[in-house]
């Protein structure tokens, strides 16, 4: 039992990652709510052993299971379930606008390209000045030597 | 929108039985499986049934009050219930039960925590309701080119 | 007590829940969201009062005694932290009202709001780990709405790495309350405390740092702060101001308060926290210096500040911590008050790209003054109140033996004068450049309109008297301090 329980949390922990690391939107989504769900059947393997519901007058003496983990994780079912329909909502926004639900590069990474495509522009154009200074020289052999 | 009659039929049908159950698992919270975020969340299930049947304008029709409305007088009765018990010389968020005896109806067994689960339960409807006109109705965007498609349906 | 611990939180819920009911009527709105903070500054600061005065206090939760139910206990680190939030949340919330845009046209600002002040409080004023956990959602979820209201597509973008960055911190906070669950039994943290010793040394190394992963995340120390200068600049002014005041300061609060409660002092760990301590504020500031924008800038100096506070902590001694929490206080004041005079700039001149205008000195001079005091204080000029803060961390890094990382955070002492000086250069000096000539009255005039230059003039007011009455202050955050490192009043307060 508890082992399928620790099985099943550590396939939940590495789908969730994998996906996580997707670039699509919706995949990301799936992949939050794979990690939620496997935290918190880590929650609910912390509360050790099995046994029946502690409810007064139910039990005839029979090995009562913790309540507390229960308890915790529908708190946290509750939350992540709030948090997964925002994320729903937000990733339509993001379909809305762009009609496609990519994850967008951020400010820095396009900034960086920009700078990347000026230099190569700037080779370009240094090849280009040198060519025609120079008619015996062909462009490649200086992109290699720069290279 | 074309509308299906089975569905119609079948959730006319369904709706009010799925109310009273949300009601009766609001009412058997506290000492048996059940509570306000259940009943509510049964509550809401039944709207959404309605606008499975109808769209939005049948949720309209069905809950005459603003999402707003709802969840805002919710979380004030849960949090007022929380209050009220400190005034009565007790620590936040105890509970007390009496019994009454009404006319025609008989004994009931009235524990205050009830009213907070009320609240809660209407903060998850609100939600629900919210949620449906978020999503139900074709939003306003900004240049949207799949606008045109959306309103085909 | 019974009433006092939970009134900030209730007061505020209470309110947002009224002010969700009252969503059309605007200035119903704006009374509600007034009175629930006004009620959470007096009864933050009565709490501190008493606190100070009588040790730590508690209230339990439903009846129920504390390993069982959850209960709220407040230290004077507790009502320090929450005075100084409800203060700047009153004061943001007055510049949003004032400023158009965001307020005027969302009616779900100030019900959000609420909800995130609410969870602020709750964070402070917690004594269970599970109950920290719910605080820390309530105020996130809060928080990925207000910084997506609008829409827009940069905020749409920024706001996916700022809530996946956020829920995958929460996934680990979850892994974290079970495993401490399945370790030890219990979430109350006075309980974990006392059980800690139990558990195997290598064991408590391991929790400790996943507490520091989790929390480091909301803070924003080194390897984990690059979600932050992407997202914060985007949402409106008074969410960037309130976020970067607030919500990374809750964090540090959390270390502080687990680092010191949960775990007890090993030197491994104290030199962890040092080594993170100086990379966070050299990487934050070199990352201010290749920025161009007023509000990306402040945002990275937030990287750079919470290494200070991670610094005082790490030091593991009374003057380190005490150092931290002062710190922390001026900067939850510092920053709001800068972004808010960011959100300034941006408002009278059209931008705050520091290309783009110029000469506000000239045009704007109450908004050139203040940029200058908080900016000055940022950057440690005495006598402000981030010189007394630098020179609490400073003396106490030296009085450790620590000169190495002291040495680290003086040259990031000067490098943030340069960028600050950048700021000053770039915005307030030189031709006059606006981008886009404001029209109406008040703006034209002054930069801003009268509730948003009186905010951002309280709050400066506010962190000049934090100098002004720096000594008391610093005894107060020493005796805090004193309490954190011997817990045992915390302890037999909640487990008599």
């Amino acid at each position: 039992m508890s082992i399928v329980l620790a099985a099943s949390t550590a396939l939940m922990f590495s789908l969730g990652t994998y996906l996580l690391l997707q670039r699509r939107l919706s995949r990301l989504i799936i992949g939050l709510g794979l990690l939620g769900h496997g935290a918190n059947l880590l929650l609910l393997l912390s509360g050790g052993r099995r046994g029946v519901a502690g409810i007064v007058g139910s039990t005839d003496g029979k090995v009562i299971a913790d309540p507390m983990p229960p308890a915790l994780a529908l708190t946290a079912i509750v939350i992540s379930f709030a948090v997964t329909a925002f994320l729903l909502a937000l990733a339509h926004r993001s379909w809305q606008l762009t009609g496609n639900d990519l994850v967008e590069d951020d400010l820095e990474d396009r900034r960086i390209a920009l700078l990347a495509a000026a230099a190569e522009l700037d080779d370009e154009e240094l090849e280009v000045a040198a060519a025609a200074a120079d008619p015996s020289i062909a462009p490649g052999p200086i992109a290699e030597a720069q290279a | 929108m074309r509308r299906s009659l089975i569905l119609d039929v079948v959730v006319q049908i369904v709706f009010h039985s799925t109310l009273l159950l949300g009601i009766f698992l609001l009412m058997t919270g506290h000492n048996r499986p059940g509570g306000g975020f259940v009943g509510g969340l049964v509550v809401g299930a039944g709207i959404s049934l309605r606008y499975l049947s109808g769209g939005i304008d049948e949720v309209r029709r069905t809950v005459p009050f603003r999402p707003w409305t709802i969840q805002g007088s919710g979380l004030m009765l849960s949090a007022t219930t929380v209050v009220v018990p400190v005034i009565a010389g007790r620590s936040v968020m105890e509970h007390a039960k009496f019994d009454l005896h009404l006319p025609f109806y008989g004994a009931v067994h009235i524990n205050t925590a009830q009213f907070f689960d009320l609240g809660v339960a209407l903060v998850v409807i609100g939600t629900i309701l919210m949620l449906l006109v978020a999503f139900g109705e074709t939003m306003p965007s900004l240049n949207n080119p799949y606008r045109r498609q959306e309103s085909d349906r | 007590m019974r009433l006092l611990l939970p009134l900030p939180v209730l007061a505020c819920l209470f309110g947002a829940g009224a002010s969700m009911a009252f969503g059309r009527q605007r200035n119903a709105q704006r009374a509600i969201g007034t009175i629930a903070l006004s009620t959470a500054l007096v009864a933050a600061v009565a709490i501190l009062r008493h606190t100070d005065a009588h040790g730590t206090a508690i209230a339990h939760m439903g009846g129920w005694d504390a390993p069982m139910g959850i209960a709220l206990v407040a230290d004077r680190l507790s009502g320090l932290m929450a005075v100084v939030s409800a203060v700047v949340l009153l004061a943001v919330l007055v510049f949003a009202m004032g400023q158009p845009g965001t307020e005027q046209e969302q009616p779900s600002f100030h019900p959000v709001y609420l909800v995130l002040a609410a969870g602020v409080f709750l964070s402070f004023l917690t004594g269970d780990l599970f109950n920290l956990f719910v605080a820390f959602e309530m105020m996130l979820t809060a928080s990925y709405i207000l910084i997506t209201l609008g829409g827009r597509l940069d905020q749409v973008r920024s706001g996916m790495t700022y809530v996946v960055i956020n829920l995958v911190a929460s996934t680990f906070f979850v892994v974290l309350l079970a495993l401490l669950y399945a370790a030890l039994g219990t979430v109350n943290m006075a309980d974990i405390s006392e059980r800690m010793h139990t558990l195997p040394h290598g064991m408590r190394v391991a929790f400790a740092l996943l507490m520091f992963v989790v929390f480091g995340i909301k803070a924003a120390v080194f390897p984990l702060f690059f979600w932050l200068p992407d997202s914060y600049p985007t949402a409106p002014t008074a969410v960037t101001a309130i976020f970067a005041g607030l919500l990374t300061k809750v964090g540090i609060y959390c270390m502080i308060r687990t680092q010191t409660l949960l775990i007890a002092k090993d030197d491994r760990i104290s030199r962890f926290l040092l080594v993170i301590a100086g990379l966070t504020m050299i990487i934050g500031v070199l990352g201010a210096i290749a920025q161009n924008d007023i509000k990306r800038i402040l945002s990275f100096h937030i990287v750079s500040q919470i290494g200070y506070m991670v610094l005082g902590l790490g030091l593991f001694t009374v003057a380190g911590i005490a150092a931290a929490i002062f710190y922390a206080l001026n900067q939850i004041v510092l920053k709001s008050t800068l972004l808010l005079v960011g959100g300034l700039v941006d408002h009278g001149a059209g931008s705050s790209g520091l290309t783009r205008v110029g000469g506000l000195a000239r045009r704007f001079p109450i908004l050139a003054w203040l940029f200058l005091l908080p900016a000055l204080s940022l950057a440690g000029i005495p006598p402000f109140a981030g010189f007394v803060a630098k020179l609490g961390i400073i003396r106490s890094g030296l009085d450790a033996g620590q000169g190495l990382v002291v040495a680290v955070s003086l040259a990031v002492s000067l490098l943030t004068l340069f960028s600050m000086s950048k700021i000053w250069n770039g915005a307030f000096w030189g031709e006059v450049e606006l981008v886009v000539e404001p029209e109406d009255g008040p703006t034209a005039r002054w930069g801003a309109t009268v509730p948003m230059l009186g905010a951002t003039g309280v709050l400066v007011a506010v962190s000049v008297a934090l100098a002004v009455f720096a000594g008391p202050l610093y005894s107060l955050c020493e005796r805090a301090s004193t309490a954190l490192l011997d817990p045992h009043d915390y302890l037999r307060t909640v487990l008599p």
